[in-house]
C-alpha cells in the first residue's frame, strides 16, 4: 500500500506517536459510553488514558515487517524438519504425547486469546492499549497457526492429533483448558487483560512455555523447538504488556487495588490448576526430562514470582493467599495427575505408561517427601497388575470439580491421604470443589458457574453421543458412544502406550533407519 | 456477591435433576484407597435400593481393588458431606435421605490400600 511519507524523516517515538495516538480521534456526534459500552461496569476507574506507556513503541507497518521475516525463517525450519523425517529423532515415542497434549489443549486456547485480545482491543477508549492488544491478538492467531503447521507432521505419522479442535470443545480432560480460557473471555476487557495478560503471560507463562519449549529441545523435536524460539519474542511482549496493564491500572485510582487483587488471586489459582498438565507433562511424558516440576515452580514462581509481588507491594498488591497451598502441593500435583490419566487411559487422545526403575529412582530423587511413600507403592501394584495382563482401566466417571473441572483428585492441604472435598449449598442445588480457591471463586460469582459444562455432566445428560444416537436400545455402550462422540478410534488414539501402534510404528520405522532389515 | 454485569445476569443452572431423565446423581468416595484418583459420579433412580448401588455399580467401579472383596459391609463407616451417617442397604436412596448431587464416602476399617499405603 502506498503510504502519504512525511517531508522530514520522523524519529521513532514521533513516528509512533503518528501511527498510534495520532490515529485515534474525538467522537462528536456519538457519546463515548455508547462506543465504549464495557468500560465502566466492572468497576475500574480510569482518569487518563494518556498516561498509558507502550514499551516497546511498535507501529503496525514495523509488526507486519518483522513478523514476516521469523516466519519465513521459522518456516524453512519447519519444512526442513519435515523432510528429514526429523520425527524420528526423537527421544522416543513416548514424547509424541506431549505434542498430542499441546496441539489439543494449548494450540486451540492460543486461538481463543486472539478473540479475547481483539475484544479487549475494541473495548478499550485508549489508543495506546488498544494498538498494543491489536498486535497480541495477532500474535495469538498466528501462534496457533505455526504451531497448527509445526504439529501437523506428527499428526501424518502418529495418533490422536486428527481432529484436535473438534476434541478441545468436547474432551472430558481438556475442558479444564477450555473452561478457563471461556471464564476469562466471558469477563469484562479489564478482568480478562488481568487474567490472561497479567496472570497468564506475566507470572505463569514460564511454568508453560518454558517447559514444553525446552522439553523439546532435550527430547529431539527441533520442529517444536523451532516454534517455541520464534514466538519467544512476541512471548517478551506479551509479558511486558501484562505488567504495564496492571501497574497503568493501579496508578490510576486507589479503588481498583482490591480489584486487581481479587482478579489476581482468582486467576494465579484459575492458571495454576491448568498447569496441572503441565506437571506431569514435565515428570512423566518428556523421556528426557528438563527439570522436575517441583524445580521449576520454585524458580519461576516462588523466586521470580515473589521478586515481582515485592515490586508490586509499592501499588499495595500482596502474593496471592493460594500460593501457600500451591506449596504443599508440590510434592505431590505431577503424580496425583499422571495417577489420574493412566486411571482415564482408555477416554484420553494420548497414551500412559509406568515409569520404568531408572525414572522411578529419578522421582524419588526429585520427590524424597513424597514419592516412596504414596505413590511408588500405587505405581509398583499397577506395573505388577499390567504385566499379568490385567491393565487398570477405569470405566467409572469421576466426580469433578465445579469451578476447575477437573477431577477431585488433589488432597488436603498438608495430609496426601485424604482427597480434598468442600461445598456450596446455592439455590437448592449442592456445588462441589476441589479446593477453597475454587469454593471462593464460585461463592463470589456463583451465577457464572452453575452454568459449567461439566462433562461427567453432560454424559450423564445424554449430551455427548454421536448425532442420532439411541441410548434405550439393548446393550447400549455409553462408553463406545462418547469416544465416537470425542471422534477418538478406540484401540489407536487411546489406551497403554506399550500396546500402541505409535510405539510399534517408531520402532519400526526407526529400526528400518539404524539397522539392515 | 454476584457477577458484575451490563444488564441482568440470569441463566438455568446446568446440572438439576430435571435433566437427568428420571436419575439423580451420587458421588461415592472410598477413604484410605487413592489407587482410584477421584470419587466417583452416578446417575442412579432415587427408588434404587441401596444395597443394589454397592453391590453392582460400586462393585464394578471399585472392585478392582484386592480390598474389596475383603470388606465387611457391617464394619464400614459412612460419612455424608463428610459427617458421620447411618445408610440402610434395604431402604432406597430417598428413604436414605440421599438427594441430587450428594456426597457419600466409605471408610472401611483395617483396610487401608495396598500394603497400607492408602493406595
Amino acid at each position: 500500500m502506498d503510504m502519504q511519507v512525511a517531508k522530514k524523516k520522523l524519529g521513532l517515538k514521533e513516528r509512533y506517536a503518528v501511527m498510534t495516538r495520532g490515529l485515534d480521534w474525538t467522537p462528536s456526534y456519538q457519546k463515548m459510553e455508547d462506543i465504549y459500552p464495557y468500560i465502566a461496569y466492572e468497576g475500574i476507574k480510569i482518569h487518563d488514558w494518556d498516561k498509558w506507556e507502550d514499551p516497546f513503541r511498535l507501529t503496525m507497518d514495523a509488526y507486519w515487517k518483522y513478523q514476516a521475516e521469523k516466519e519465513r525463517k521459522l518456516y524453512a525450519i519447519i519444512d526442513a524438519f519435515n523432510q528429514n523425517n526429523g520425527h524420528l529423532n526423537v527421544t522416543d515415542a513416548r514424547y509424541v504425547n506431549t505434542v498430542k497434549l499441546f496441539i489439543s489443549g494449548i494450540s486451540p486456547l492460543e486461538y481463543v486469546a486472539h478473540r479475547g485480545f481483539a475484544h479487549a482491543g475494541r473495548a478499550f477508549p485508549g489508543p495506546g492499549p488498544r494498538v498494543a492488544c491489536l498486535m497480541q491478538s495477532l500474535d495469538e492467531i498466528r501462534h496457533a497457526q505455526t504451531q497448527v503447521h509445526s504439529i501437523s507432521n506428527y499428526n501424518k505419522y502418529y495418533n490422536g492429533m486428527h481432529d484436535f479442535h473438534h476434541m478441545h470443545d468436547r474432551v472430558w480432560f481438556l475442558s479444564v483448558p477450555k473452561s478457563f480460557f471461556d471464564d476469562a473471555i466471558t469477563a469484562g476487557p479489564f478482568e480478562f487483560m488481568v487474567s490472561i495478560g497479567f496472570s497468564f503471560e506475566y507470572v505463569l507463562t514460564n511454568l508453560l512455555f518454558v517447559p514444553f519449549v525446552s522439553g523439546a529441545a532435550y527430547n529431539g523435536d527441533m520442529g517444536t523447538m523451532t516454534f517455541g524460539f520464534s514466538a519467544q519474542s512476541d512471548e517478551a511482549r506479551h509479558m511486558t504488556l501484562g505488567l504495564e496493564v496492571i501497574k497503568f491500572i493501579l496508578e490510576q485510582d486507589p479503588a481498583n487495588v482490591p480489584i486487581v487483587q481479587r482478579w489476581i488471586d482468582k486467576w494465579t489459582w484459575r492458571g495454576y490448576r491448568v498447569l496441572t498438565l503441565v506437571a506431569m507433562m514435565m515428570d512423566y511424558m518428556l523421556p528426557k526430562r528438563t527439570m522436575s516440576w517441583k524445580e521449576a515452580w520454585e524458580v519461576y514462581f516462588e523466586e521470580n514470582g515473589g521478586a515481582l509481588f515485592k515490586d508490586l507491594a509499592r501499588y499495595g498488591i500482596t502474593m496471592p493467599k493460594c500460593a501457600e497451598q500451591i506449596a504443599l502441593e508440590k510434592d505431590h500435583l505431577s503424580h496425583q495427575a499422571w495417577s489420574t490419566f493412566y486411571n482415564y487411559a482408555a477416554a484420553a487422545n494420548f497414551h500412559t505408561w509406568m515409569p520404568d526403575e531408572d525414572e522411578m529412582a529419578w522421582l524419588s530423587s526429585k520427590y524424597p517427601e513424597s514419592f516412596d511413600k504414596q505413590y511408588r507403592p500405587r505405581y509398583e501394584f499397577w506395573r505388577e497388575q499390567a504385566a499379568k495382563g490385567n491393565r487398570f482401566y477405569n470405566k467409572t466417571l469421576p466426580m469433578l470439580c465445579q469451578t476447575c473441572q477437573i477431577p477431585m483428585l488433589f488432597t488436603e492441604p498438608g495430609d496426601p491421604t485424604k482427597i480434598c472435598y468442600r461445598e456450596v449449598d446455592y439455590k437448592g442445588d449442592k456445588y462441589h470443589f476441589c479446593s477453597d480457591h475454587c469454593k471462593e471463586i464460585f461463592e463470589h460469582e456463583p451465577e457464572k458457574y452453575v452454568q459449567a459444562w461439566l462433562p461427567v455432566h453432560q454424559i450423564y445428560q445424554g449430551n455427548c453421543f454421536p448425532e442420532g444416537t439411541d441410548p434405550t436400545v439393548e446393550g447400549f455402550d455409553p462408553l463406545a458412544a462418547v469416544l465416537k462422540y470425542y471422534n477418538f478410534e478406540h484401540g489407536r488414539d487411546n489406551l497403554d502406550f506399550d500396546i500402541s501402534e505409535d510405539k510399534k510404528n517408531f520402532d519400526e520405522w526407526r529400526g528400518q533407519a539404524t539397522k539392515n532389515i | 456477591m454476584a457477577v458484575a454485569a451490563i444488564s441482568k445476569y440470569e441463566f438455568a443452572p446446568a446440572d438439576t435433576q430435571d435433566k437427568f431423565h428420571g436419575a439423580q446423581l451420587l458421588y461415592i468416595g472410598w477413604e484410605d484407597h487413592l489407587l482410584f484418583c477421584a470419587p466417583f459420579a452416578f446417575p442412579f433412580p432415587p427408588t434404587m435400593r441401596f444395597g443394589d448401588v454397592v453391590a453392582g455399580p460400586m462393585q464394578a467401579a471399585f472392585g478392582y481393588h484386592p480390598d474389596f472383596a475383603q470388606i465387611d459391609w457391617a464394619k464400614a463407616e459412612w460419612f455424608k458431606s463428610g459427617k458421620p451417617v447411618t445408610l440402610d442397604f434395604d431402604k432406597s436412596l430417598a428413604e436414605n435421605g440421599l438427594k441430587h448431587k450428594d456426597v457419600i464416602r466409605f471408610r472401611t476399617p483395617g483396610l487401608n490400600g495396598i500394603k497400607g499405603s492408602c493406595n
